[in-house]
């Protein structure tokens, strides 16, 4: 099977939906490039390059760059989702959800409910999100469980390139609006993906790993991070399952109680900010549903709650760590 | 162009039927059977009503949180709006949505809204698919004079001129944003000239002059389907009501009230002009008013005898699946 960069992976999932689909279009700030200018055309593909070749090959009319303006071109997405089109807008920060909230929050979130059920917004909101870049306070944060938080909106965080282009694909066919994270630092990382389209369902937990001691819930870019604190504690004898909810909305409650049940001790590692997140909803979950099984006090692994610094090495010890998965596997053992 | 007879009778029917639906809506709210915030568009039909009569099914309209006149002009049933506004199980949205969020996409009505400027830019996501999926349809959004000055707004008209989206913006500038004057408000004291800088052509019409309305709307709305971009409309005019129901509207000054319902009302106008021309008959007029009282006053009556919707659709509608 070909190695494919997330990048790639990415990209792939989004061409091959406009090619399947002609009502898929894409919008958002540069994600062709030099819209206007005099050079050349398809200068960046997006920020990070996910959506470079999408304009040569779809023109335009399909891959629309925007002014920086949005509230003006993801409101666009929502409404363009309410008449029959099937937009792909790139925010191109989540930190920018500041800026865009409401046609998010308040609109394309609630047309469905608001409307008596008439409604159908098929919209994909991509984003970037997450620390380890140096971009500092303004773009590295994970507001995802500010979003998770707002019924009506389905939210995807991938951990590699397979599961970026399943979901993806997910993600643009879904018929709900999706908010799709993609981590920063991740869209190098590579992986085996089958060239043919694939979609992986929302809400069904990926099992990274498994083993009898301990359950790690880890989403995107900290997924890895777990598996690696799971095979090196492995070598000490401690067997660890990790779970990928892929999802937080709809977040599979299931796999995650039921893999607590069997091992009796829950690790969260979670980027985002400690107050509200995803940790802690597990946390609460968990305790309300196998608090019995469990043999240790649950451990969440997360950053300070502080704003995401500049300098590499404040950066570096917010981030959540190998190493701070490995202490949290070893004090839910008994062994710190 | 003349408006012809049949056109008019039209433009009269939906002015009445907004009029006395909004009146009926005052007096209900006051009997404490309507929860929520109703925000009424009385004194404000013409614009509605000469502006949506000239629209067709593939055309969308994006409005505002006072967007009873708006839906009516569209084409959404009375009933239904009325049932709704009462929080009824069959009401247009099935009592999820009410008064603010009255919508019915099966007529291009996009939504009522309860954020100020939150319509222009779905305006032009509407725009967007009638341009890329080649319709023919455009998109008219309505604004207030306090969503003028949001920044969605601005970056709505932005986006419209840079893609040449068929979309047309009418600010209804009622002069009051809530309690705030939008002779205050809106910097510059020149909406027109506003639009204008965005490279869209728009032009000034007297609110209460449903002739006026008409042609001007006629005119941008040729412009817009003969695919020249976006246009824009400053529409003036007063509303009867306090901003909603329950505001005294004790900031406006009492000249500026006295006589507003003598002077300043679209319906009286246009009365007065087709039937002193010989355009119409006023037989015609009053049989349109009856029929229009009969049609409010059984939308009442069933709407009071509605079923609340059942406890479990509570939950229902979140997702299409999850």
């Amino acid at each position: 099977m070909p190695v494919k960069s997330f990048r790639e992976a990415l990209n792939e999932a989004m061409r091959d939906e406009m090619r399947r689909d002609p009502t898929v279009i894409m919008l958002g700030e540069d994600i062709a490039g030099g819209m206007g200018a005099g050079g050349e055309q398809d200068a960046w593909g997006g920020v990070l390059g996910a959506t470079k070749g999408l304009m040569p090959e779809f023109g335009r009319e399909r891959v629309l760059d925007t002014p920086i303006t949005e509230s003006a071109f993801i409101g666009a997405a929502a409404g363009a989702a309410l008449t029959g089109l099937r937009p792909v807008a790139q925010m191109m920060f989540v930190d920018f959800f500041g800026v865009c909230g409401d046609q998010i929050m308040n609109q394309m979130a609630k047309f469905r409910y608001m409307f008596g059920g008439k409604a159908k917004t098929p919209c994909v909101v991509r984003t970037l999100y997450g620390a380890g870049i140096g971009a500092a306070s303004q773009h590295s944060q994970c507001l995802y469980p500010m979003i998770t938080h707002i019924p009506g909106l389905k939210v995807v965080i991938p951990s590699s390139p397979y599961e970026a282009k399943g979901l993806m694909t997910q993600a643009i066919r879904d018929d709900d609006p999706v908010i799709f994270f993609e981590h920063n630092t991740m869209f190098d990382d590579k992986e085996e993906v089958p060239d043919e389209p694939y979609t992986i369902p929302f809400g069904v937990a990926r099992t990274v790993r498994e083993g009898k001691d301990v359950t790690i819930v880890a989403f995107g870019m900290m997924v890895g991070h777990a598996k690696t604190a799971a095979d090196q504690m492995a070598k000490d004898g401690i067997e660890c399952t990790v779970l990928d909810p892929r999802t937080t909305s709809p977040l599979d409650e299931d796999a995650i109680i039921a893999s607590v049940k069997k091992t009796g001790r829950l690790i969260v590692v979670d980027e985002a900010s400690p107050r509200c997140g995803m940790a802690s909803d597990i946390s609460a979950i968990v305790a309300e549903h196998a608090f019995e099984a469990l043999k240790a006090p649950i451990k969440r692994v997360m950053p300070p709650h502080s704003p995401v610094p500049f300098a590499s090495n404040l950066e570096k010890a917010y981030i959540p760590s190998v190493d701070g998965i490995k202490a949290a596997i070893s004090a839910v053992m008994g062994q710190s | 162009m003349k408006i012809d007879k049949p056109e008019l009778l039209e433009g009269y029917r939906i002015m009445r039927t907004i009029r006395d639906f909004e009146e009926r809506v005052h007096k209900e709210f006051m009997t404490g059977q309507i929860p929520g915030f109703v925000h009424l568009y009385a004194g404000e039909e013409a614009s509605a009503s000469a502006i949506c009569q000239q629209l067709g099914d593939q055309d969308t309209v994006s409005s505002t949180h006072r967007g009873h006149g708006h839906a009516i002009a569209k084409g959404c049933d009375v009933k239904g709006m009325m049932k709704e506004i009462f929080g009824r199980g069959e009401g247009l949205c099935g009592g999820k949505g009410g008064s603010m969020h009255i919508a019915d996409l099966d007529v291009g009505m996009l939504g009522a809204n309860g954020i100020v400027g939150a319509g222009s830019p779905i305006a032009c996501g509407a725009a967007l698919s009638a341009k890329t999926l080649k319709t023919g349809g455009l998109s008219v959004t309505f604004i207030g004079d306090g969503a003028f000055n949001q920044g969605t707004t601005s970056e709505s008209m932005n986006l419209a001129r840079v893609y040449d989206l068929p979309v047309l913006f009418v600010l209804e500038d009622n002069g009051y944003a809530e309690s705030t004057s939008s002779s205050w408000s809106i910097g510059g004291h020149n909406p027109v000239r506003r639009a204008e800088g965005f490279g869209i052509e728009g032009t000034r019409v007297d609110g209460h002059d449903y002739f006026a309305v008409y042609r001007a709307a006629e005119e941008a709305i040729k412009a817009i389907r003969s695919g020249t971009g976006p246009r824009f409309i400053h529409i003036e005019f007063t509303r009867y009501y306090g901003h909603f129901e329950g505001d005294a509207s004790s900031y406006k000054p009492l000249d500026e009230v006295k006589d507003e319902r003598r002077y300043l009302d679209a319906l009286k106008f246009f009365r007065a002009r087709t039937t002193g021309g010989k355009m119409l008959k006023t037989e015609d007029l009053d049989a349109i008013d009856k029929e229009v009282e009969a049609l409010i006053d059984a939308s009442v009556v069933e709407a009071r005898a509605a079923p609340v919707p059942d406890l479990s659709t509570l939950t229902t509608d979140v997702y299409l699946s999850y």
